[in-house]
């Protein structure tokens, strides 16, 4: 009998505010340590945390993007406990009222379908410090400069069930605040990182115990990860033993998870109304002012390019998986043939990247030029393969297209005369050929293109070259 | 003119007329201090040199013409008000050797108003206690009766401001830890409506009842001081928005038809009689110059300190959480692991009696415990706000002793926390509420310990209070008596 696979995730999105939550310090990754840091994020005696507005908003912006219902009251809370990069011995969170209660997120499944993912709620916190081992022997170092940067803590119901829809959640949830500009979504810089709840069942059963694994941080890891506890409780259960409801790392070198501590050594966390900070308490105005100022979201925008690009779903759907890409998209098509365009971005630039390990952010060619080449295409400047090897030169030199094309001498031949001479150097040249094609062999009309093509140096109109080619190859055979 | 028994506005009037400089000022008071802070232990820290480098600066501001109300007058902080510069200790063994890289907001008013900072005043140990022995640095003698405790946990101050130390100190109350000293020393203080004083910067003991105020020989001085504290402060998010207001105006205001509410829960068991008699002839005071005295009730008052030792304690297991011996604190000596780090910088920093609150805090905000005590002790919180709001419908202010004995020995109660506890029975569930309240000396008992008076009033009626305190101080001589000591020559 088969196992079924029970996920939840609990996504840490941090907020891309300039200063931190409670604070006015910087941000910004990277500093030397602890030379972002004040009095309230140091936590000295007797300073105090103040609330940042800009966070809040954030929030609220992420809220309404998955349909759920925004709490005009929410309560910030204190979770105590002791470690060295938590400075107060307690972190502020929420706890029993969230800024964020239900809402759903669609995701599309590897064979087309879509599927409705439950959010539990999102709560805004803070981040904590960061220790460092490696610099110090035998001791640890501390860097506070993290500490206090705004997190949302985006956890989803156990609706998830298969590595493939945990990704494709994650996937969406990545793709939806950067959309929003909420979060920067960077992963390796830990800006965006998940923990995974995961447990089996027998399909219809109860739900059974989860493993809950700690900072994931990237789609594979997460992918991993699952399909790492799947085996490991399968092994176990179909054993007979028990799952321990525990909390497990992920180990990315080996590929496992390990166990970290059990439900019997958890925390008492002693949550309780943070005294410093009043209910964060907001009207319907402040909601409907975040509103106002949202972004397209990925599901309209794939609608609006189905519709006004008349493209695939598929092209739109990886067209607005990221609001860069889609970005990119819309300028690249302007005057340009809209499925010409995508195809472009979608293979050749997307592949480009890939294979350079860049992101869209990085991308060495502008969508303008993009839009150019491909515009040459369409005007019959340029044929389609001389416009790939100019893609490839810009995006490894960079230069401008039609600079290039007039310097390199690649404007298209389109004068009839100049094409006809070539074709009929070419007929000469091959008498047998001409004959089998004439005789009945069809197939061979693509080795007389590729000679033309040849001996234009690629620069031969591929359709005028068709065109003349059958004209003249049929005269003869009369 | 003798400077050690003059008002502010006095003080303030010789400093603008020339007749005395600040340095000269600061000098006299310094000399006082190093006079009879031996017997009192009221100072923790004295900054002489910046004193006196104050007192310069301030008398420049004087020379160019400023006036300011408080510009010039000396004044000392207790030392949960971090000082930047100078150590600012919470009278731990914690912070023993802390210096704050910032000032209190408090701090920062005062220094902008031109007071001058004699230094840091002994306190029970971060604010704990209510007899000023849980001090790190030892405990302080009440001026009155060196044998005898002066009240906690500004005790400090009050004992500063008694015995002429200063004009003027700092304090701050979570049950009753200005007005407790203040009643036991024989002086005026005043805790706030809470949100009126920002707590920036001062160490948090419990937030939700802690407010800042000052403490003084009148009503009147305590009214020029709150209105340097006073304000809002974008640092602090409880710091209301109105907090700022003007309260010597409104001093001399008359009382007729002043509607003033006596609880009979005040009055009941465990008032020392001798109190009970001086606080009665002080509301007979009142209703002379035609306040109309009614009897009222706060029903809930008997569970005020019991519920108070719930959410004090829960709010300080984890405000004092960051005291870890990681960064600024004590820190044991030749530890193991993380852990015993923990464990024995904790143990060592932290004295008996703040153990035991953070062991109580930490126990009924317990899984398994928060419903039954930090839960329940909330909804009884919010009964006793409504005791108060339902009197207020009916009182302008309500009365009542501030104590319910006079300043008890040391040692006495040491060895009995609840004991210790029942010395606030009247002064917490005003902290509980969140509403201002004063104390003001109004008598003595045969023994010549001084008695104080409490006034009670609606939120950001401070002034009002302020009010009826210094019309009872216009027709009364208790607060300008002194103890045998400060009148010795200093």
């Amino acid at each position: 009998m088969e196992w079924e696979v029970v996920i939840g995730l609990e996504v840490h999105a941090q907020l891309n505010t300039a200063s931190k939550i409670f604070c006015g310090c910087s941000t910004a990754f990277g500093a030397a340590p602890n030379t972002q840091t004040c009095p309230v994020c140091l936590a000295l005696p007797g300073a105090l945390p103040v609330l940042n507005a800009a966070a809040v908003d954030k929030a609220i912006a992420l809220g309404l993007a998955v349909n759920a219902q925004i709490n005009k009251r929410s309560v910030f809370a204190r979770k105590n406990y002791f470690y060295p990069d938590l400075p107060k011995g307690y972190q502020i969170s929420q706890y029993e009222l969230p800024i964020v209660g239900k809402g759903t997120l669609t995701i599309a499944l590897p064979d087309g379908r879509e599927k409705l993912v439950g959010i539990t709620r999102a709560h805004l916190e803070e981040d904590a410090g960061k220790s460092l081992h490696e610099a110090f022997s035998g001791q640890t170092g501390i860097d506070l400069n993290r500490a206090g940067t705004p997190l949302l803590e985006i956890v989803s119901e156990p609706d998830m069930r298969s590595p493939a829809e945990a990704v494709a959640y994650l996937k969406k949830l990545h793709a939806l605040v950067r959309y929003l500009d909420v979060c920067d979504g960077n992963m390796q810089e830990g800006s965006f990182r998940c923990d995974a709840n995961v447990s089996l069942r027998r399909p219809g059963a109860p739900f059974g115990t989860r493993a809950e694994v700690k900072n994931l941080n990237s789609f594979r890891f997460l992918e991993k990860a699952i399909e790492y506890e799947m085996e490991r409780q399968q092994d176990i259960l179909e054993s007979g033993g028990k799952i321990v409801q525990e909390t497990r790392l992920f180990d990315a070198n080996k590929g496992e998870t390990r166990s970290m501590r059990s439900k019997e050594e958890a925390n008492d966390y002693r949550y309780f109304p943070d005294p410093d900070l009043l209910p964060l308490v907001f009207d319907e105005a402040r909601i409907g002012a975040v509103r106002a100022a949202l972004p397209e979201l990925p599901d309209a925008k794939r609608d609006r390019f189905m519709q006004q690009y008349g493209l695939p779903a598929y092209d739109a759907g990886v067209l607005t998986a990221s609001r860069a890409v889609a970005d990119y998209y819309e300028t690249v098509a302007v005057g340009v043939d809209a499925k010409m365009a995508a195809n472009w971005v979608m293979g050749d630039l997307l592949g480009a990247l890939n294979k350079a390990g860049l992101e869209m952010e990085g991308c060495p060619v502008a969508a303008e030029k993009l839009r150019i080449l491909l515009q040459r295409i369409g005007d019959q400047t340029i044929s389609g393969k001389i416009a790939k090897d100019i893609f490839e030169l810009i995006f490894a030199e960079g230069g401008e297209v039609d600079a290039i094309i007039d310097s390199r001498g690649l404007r298209q031949i389109t004068d009839s005369g100049a094409i006809a001479g070539l074709i009929d150097e070419i007929i000469a040249a091959n008498p047998q050929q001409v004959a089998d094609y004439r005789g009945g062999k069809d197939k061979l009309l693509a080795f007389f293109v590729g000679q033309v093509m040849k001996a234009s140096k690629g620069k031969a109109n591929p359709d005028q070259v068709n065109a003349s080619l059958r004209e003249k190859l049929k005269a003869g055979s009369q | 003119m003798d400077l050690s028994e003059a008002s502010l506005r006095e003080l303030r009037d010789a400093l603008r007329s020339r007749r005395v400089s600040a340095r000269e000022l600061a000098r006299f008071y310094l000399d006082r201090v190093a006079a009879h802070n031996p017997a009192l232990n009221a100072f923790i820290t004295i900054t002489e040199a910046e004193a006196l480098a104050a007192a310069t600066a301030a008398d420049g501001r004087l020379a160019a013409g400023e006036e300011g109300a408080l510009l010039g007058i000396p004044m000392a902080h207790k030392d949960i008000f971090c000082t930047e510069g100078v150590r600012t200790t919470c009278a731990s063994r914690m912070l023993e050797q802390f210096i704050a890289p910032y000032n209190a907001t408090v701090v920062e008013r005062l220094r902008a108003a031109g007071m001058v900072m004699l230094g840091k005043l002994n306190m029970d140990e971060f604010a704990m206690g209510s007899s000023n022995e849980t001090s790190h640095f030892g405990a302080v003698r009440n001026p009155w009766d060196l044998q005898r405790v002066p009240g906690g946990s500004s005790g400090g101050s009050a004992a500063a401001v008694a015995a002429r130390l200063v004009p003027a100190a700092t304090g701050t109350d979570t049950g009753g830890s200005i007005r407790q000293p203040a009643a036991l020393c024989g002086v005026t203080g005043i805790k706030p409506t809470y949100g009126r004083v920002s707590r920036y910067g001062m160490i948090a003991f419990a937030s939700s009842l802690d407010q800042g105020g000052p403490l003084a020989k009148t009503a009147e001085d305590c009214a020029l001081l709150l209105e340097a504290m006073a304000g809002h402060d974008p640092r602090d998010a409880t710091s209301h928005p109105e907090a700022a207001g003007t309260f010597a105006a409104t001093l001399d205001a008359p009382l007729k038809g002043l509607r003033v509410g006596v609880p009979e829960e005040f009055f009941g068991a465990g008032l020392d009689p001798e109190v009970a008699a001086a606080v009665e002839a002080g509301i007979r005071i009142l209703a002379a110059q035609g306040a109309v005295i009614k009897p009222i009730h706060l029903s809930n008052n008997a569970h005020a300190v019991s519920t108070y030792y719930v959410l004090a304690p829960a709010e300080a297991s984890s405000n004092l959480a960051r005291f870890d011996g990681v960064r600024y604190t004590y820190r044991a000596a030749g530890v193991e692991d993380l852990t015993d780090l923990y464990q024995r910088s904790r143990y060592e920093g932290f004295g008996a009696e703040v153990r035991r609150r953070i062991l109580i805090g930490t126990y009924v905000l317990s899984a398994g415990y928060y419903d039954a005590y930090y839960l329940k002790a909330q909804q009884v919180r919010s009964l006793i706000r409504e005791d108060f709001r339902q009197a207020f419908a009916e009182v302008d202010v309500i009365v009542g002793p501030t104590t319910p004995t006079a300043a008890f020995a040391l040692g006495d109660k040491a060895q009995d926390p609840v004991a210790m506890y029942l010395a606030d029975i009247y002064t917490i569930a005003v902290n509980l509420a969140g509403i201002p309240a004063m104390s003001i000396p109004c008598g003595f008992t045969a023994g010549g310990l001084p008695i104080g008076m409490q006034l009670m009033g609606n939120y950001f009626t401070d002034g009002l209070l302020l009010n009826v305190a210094h019309r009872f101080q216009q027709e009364t001589d208790w607060h300008r008596q002194r103890p045998a000591l400060a009148s010795a020559k200093g």
